[in-house]
Formats: C-alpha cells, structure tokens, sequence
C-alpha cells in the first residue's frame, strides 16, 4: 500500500464516507476552493484586460503594460502552490511543482520586469495569451475536481489545449529571453566579477544562455508527460459514462 | 511410518550391515550415510521465479534444498539467464515488497513447498569501490589541474604560474589530502554492506563531485583571489578545525571497522574507544558525517570562498538525510539504542 509521503490526519473532519480518502481534509478543501477560485478569477481579468486594451488600441504591441500588475500578483502568488504540495493537502511533487512555478516566476520578474527593453516585444504577448488560456482552464479544473462536479468539457479542454498552448508558451519565452540577452551583456545586469572578498562570480548573460538550452531536455519531457496523461485521462471515455 | 523413523531403521541397518560384512560398505562412512539418507527424506522445495512487473513465469527450478539460500536461488537463475548475475537481481516474495536478503534461508521463508517469488531487474551494477575510486580521484585531479594552472582555464599569460598567495598552496594541500585519504580509506579500511549499486549512480555522483571539485578550484586558484580579511588568524584557526575534523573522521572510519569482522555484514551499534576523537558517539549516530561537515567548515573559513560554502551546504543537506536514515534503522533493530544520540548534529538535528 503506497500511502502519499505526507499525509493529513484531519480525518476528525472528514465526512463518514466508507472510501479511504486521501485528500484533504473538509477545512483544506475549503481553503483550495478559495485559492482556485481567486486564481480563475485573476486569470480572467488579465484576460479581460488584454482583450480590452487591444480593442482600446488596434493593435497587438505593447499590451503587457495594461496587465503588469495583475500578471506580477498572480503568477507570484502561485507560489503558494509549492506550500500546498509540502504541506501535503495537494498530492503532487514539491519538486516537480516547485520547478514549474519558479520557472514561471523567473520569466515574470527576472527577464520581463527586470529587462524594460523587453517588455514591448510581441514574444511577451505570446507567452502571457498561453499562460493566461492555460491558467484560467488549469485552475477552474482544480475548482471543479475539488467540488466533485468536473464538467467534461474543462477535463477535455485542460488535456488539449496544451498541445498548442505549450509550444506557443514556450516560443514566447525562448524569444523573450533571447531578446534580453543584449541587454544583460551591455549593463552587466545581476552580474557579479572578480576580484570580490566572497571569491565568487556570476555571469547573468550565460546563465540565460544556460536556460535556454535546459529547454531543449526538459520542454519534450514535460510535453510528453502531458500527452500520456491525456491517453490516460481521456483514452477511456467511451467505458466511463460521463460521471459529472 | 514416517520419514525419519524410517531412516533411523535405515541407518541402524545400515550400521549393522556395516559391522557383519565389513567389506560391503568400505567408502561409507557413518556420517556420510547418515546425510545421505537425510538428503533422501528432506523435503525439496520448488522454486518457481516469475517477473514482478508481466508476471511471466521466468524460471523454475525443482530439488531446491531448504537450507538453500537466496544468494544460492539467485546463482542458479543466473545460469538460466546469464544477463542477470547475481548482483542486479532483486528477488521477493511480493511484485511490490521488499527485497530479499542473500542470507536469507529458503526454508525460514513463508513460502509453501513450491515457492513463488518475483523477481526485479536492478539494472546494471557496479561495485562500490569502483564508484568511490572514480568519485574520489576526479576531484584529486582536477583541482591540482586547477592548482597548476594548467592552459585553456585562466588567461594565457597566468598559465602554469603560481599563487601569489600562502594560503592558496595551503587549500591545495588540504584538499588533495582529504581525496588521498578518502581514496586510501575506500581501499583499505571501509567494510561495504552492500557490493553494488546502480550503474547511473557513477554519473550522478562523479558529475556531483568533479563538478564542485571544478567550481571550488576555479576561484581557489584564480589569479584575482581575494585571501581571507582577517588573514593569518583565520587560515590558522580554520587550518585546526580542517586538521581536527579530519583526524576525527578518520577515527570514526577506524571504529566502524573494527565492529564488523572481515567479510561479514554484522551491524552493531557503534560506542566510544579510547580514542577520544571517538567520545562523540555518546552524542551522535553518525560522526563520521559530523566531522566531515567540519572538515568542510573550515576549509570555507580558509579559502573564504562563496562555492567552497555552497558545497559545504549541499554536502550537509544530503549526509543529514542519510545520518537520519541510518539514526532511524539503529533505533528500528536496536531496543537499547541510546536515547541521548542525535542523527548527526548533538542536540540539534
């Protein structure tokens, strides 16, 4: 019996039901609820913004300045995500999530915010439409799943969007990092030289060079998880009647 | 009639036979008769082994002796299927259990007359001692390539020069005597529990160490080093702590020895010697791991070098979640295990 590695014991609160729940308990659940919800809504109004502030301008350039705000607060505040897995009421690798939020949250802070040249590039566009479409569709399934009442439509949309949305994310990131890269070389940004008292270096413009390249590992990887995981969620529609 | 009864009459015939026609059994001895006519009534066992994943049936072997061992059951399914020697077996009694140990004996096992067991293919092994030889030596090297300033890592016109400074030939010492002494240990004085381990894990490891080994040199050797502020006071006193904690890990290695006999994998629970570097058992379970975060300690102090720390740092990590580990199976397999121990750090962790 392989039982998660951190486990609740707030079966004092669970509900009577003869089925050995792993889950949380009725106070996380409660808690998880919220957090999707705040988060689906975020989500939407950082899609509601980009669309108005297109209609606003015609045009596609330099809409990341209409939704910088809401995208800084809530891409940061997935953070919490990592908590919720140490924690143990989200049955899912700290490790893995950790990765996946702070990947997110580098490109949010580190390269967008922290290079202004970039911010009115059109990759940024690219990458802030695919997390937001991912996002909002990511976080009403969790919403759903955790009320037990998971529409169909969400599960199949949450398993088939990425097979665009991912390489689109991942395309406006390369490219956004690729176009800070002049920049960090010209101002030394977060670099550190020698001679210092620490005897210790850092060079910001290779390391994002190193990004760059760890995507060439990593991005099948994960593309390729997802899509078993979509064989498996979605392979076997015909046996199961639609439960929800 | 039952079986032994049977051989006793046997063996009793046998005897009398022996001494009214002393030319009938001349190679027979009373002994030899004896196991003969107990091999003849033992009960065989069969061992039928299957995949732990397909369930395939993979072998069957029928005659096994019940005091067989499972080393033993594993040699023989190695003749069967030569690509799997002995060490990258795994053999249990559930798809999903636990291993079973070599010494464990067929006939102390709950398992019926025929019995199933799984069987898991560990992947390719290698032995401890190659993994260590390779691990230890890497950084012996590279570090000295380092040292000496060998072409192609700093500027051309530094190439095969010296350090200017007192304290940089110093960490070189220390840090080629902490991978000699590693690698001496490693051949003669460390007794392994375990033969082999996963091919993979050499990559991981070396990758782990020549990496870290490469990065902490880099800086240590680099033409722009910065000695430490506070100078001769603090390479002196991070020089005593290195020494220390260097001696002390070399007793701890001594003492462990010497709780196993040669070739045996008896586990004991380690106390003080007279040595006084080892009195820090009554304190800690794993010393060893103790004084080698203070080995590191102080050669972060002597070179004053951001990567020597962030190496000491991971190191501390990793051999803090073993020393919990081994800390938890002494408290499982020993009722008296002293109570004021800590895994690694006295008090604290």
């Amino acid at each position: 019996m392989s039982a998660p590695a951190m486990g609740t014991s707030k079966t004092a609160h669970t509900d009577s039901s003869n089925k050995k729940k792993k889950g949380p308990g009725t106070l996380a659940t409660a808690y998880l609820v919220i957090y999707n919800v705040v988060m689906t809504a975020g989500w939407l109004v950082i899609a509601v913004g980009l669309v108005r502030a297109y209609l606003a301008r015609g045009s596609y350039h330099g809409l990341y300045y209409s939704i910088e705000k809401p995208l800084k607060f809530f891409q940061t505040g997935a953070l919490l995500e990592i908590l919720h897995c140490a924690v143990g009421i989200v049955p899912s690798s700290v490790v893995l999530t950790g990765f996946q939020v702070m990947s997110r949250v580098f490109l949010t802070w580190a390269v967008t915010h922290s290079v202004r040249e970039v911010q009115s590039e059109d990759s940024v566009l690219l990458f802030v439409v695919a997390w937001t479409v991912t996002e909002i569709i990511r976080y009403s399934f969790y919403t759903f799943s955790l009320l037990n009442h998971l529409p169909y439509l969400i599960k199949w949309a949450r398993y088939t969007f990425f097979i665009v949305l991912y390489p689109m994310g991942v395309a406006g990131e390369l490219l956004t990092i690729y176009a800070a890269l002049p920049y960090v070389q010209k101002t030394g940004l977060y670099s550190i030289t020698l001679p210092n008292k620490y005897n210790f270096s850092f060079d910001y413009h290779s390391f994002l060079i190193l990004v760059m390249v760890s995507y060439i590992p990593l991005f099948p990887q994960l593309y390729f998880h997802m899509m078993r995981q979509r064989k498996k969620v979605l392979g076997y529609v015909e046996e199961y009647s639609k439960v929800e | 009639m039952t079986g032994s009864s049977a051989g006793l009459i046997s063996l009793l015939i046998g005897c009398a036979a022996s001494s009214v026609l002393p030319d009938w059994t001349p190679c027979l001895s009373l002994t030899s008769l004896g196991k003969a006519i107990q091999t003849a009534t033992m009960k065989h066992y069969e061992v039928e082994i299957l995949d732990a994943k397909t369930k395939d049936k993979l072998c069957f072997l029928d005659k096994v002796e019940p005091n067989a061992t499972i080393g033993e059951i594993k040699s023989m399914f190695h003749k069967s299927h030569p690509q799997w020697y002995p060490a990258r077996q795994s053999i249990r009694l559930d798809p999903k259990g636990k291993s079973l140990k070599d010494e464990d004996v067929l006939q102390h096992l709950p398992v019926g007359t025929t019995a199933t067991f799984y069987f898991r293919d560990l992947g390719a092994q290698i032995s401890w001692v190659t993994v260590f030889l390779t691990e230890y030596a890497g950084p012996l090297l590279i570090y000295l390539m380092f040292y000496f300033r060998v072409p192609f890592i700093y500027a051309p016109k530094y190439d095969f020069t010296s350090s200017k400074h007192w304290v940089v030939h110093l960490a070189c010492m220390c840090h080629s005597f902490h991978y000699v002494k590693r690698l001496l240990e490693t051949l003669f004085v460390h007794r392994f529990s375990h033969g082999t381990m996963p091919l993979r894990n050499i990559f991981k490891n070396c990758t782990y160490y020549w990496g870290f080994a490469a990065w902490m040199a880099y800086y240590i050797n680099h033409p722009l080093y910065t000695p430490p502020i506070y100078g001769e006071q603090q390479i002196r006193l991070a020089l005593i702590v290195f020494l220390f904690c260097q001696i002390g890990n070399f007793s701890i290695h001594i003492a462990l020895r010497n709780l196993r006999p040669p070739g045996s994998k008896t586990r004991k629970i380690p106390y003080p010697t007279k040595n006084p570097f080892t009195w820090i058992f009554l304190l800690v379970s794993c010393p060893n791991y103790t004084y080698e975060l203070g080995s590191w300690l102080g050669f972060t102090l002597m070179t004053q070098c951001l990567p020597v720390a962030f190496f000491t740092l991971v190191g501390f990590i990793q051999m803090t979640v073993w020393a919990k580990g081994k800390h938890r199976s002494y408290l499982k397999e020993f009722r008296d295990y002293p109570a004021l121990r800590s895994p690694i750090l006295p008090f604290i962790l």
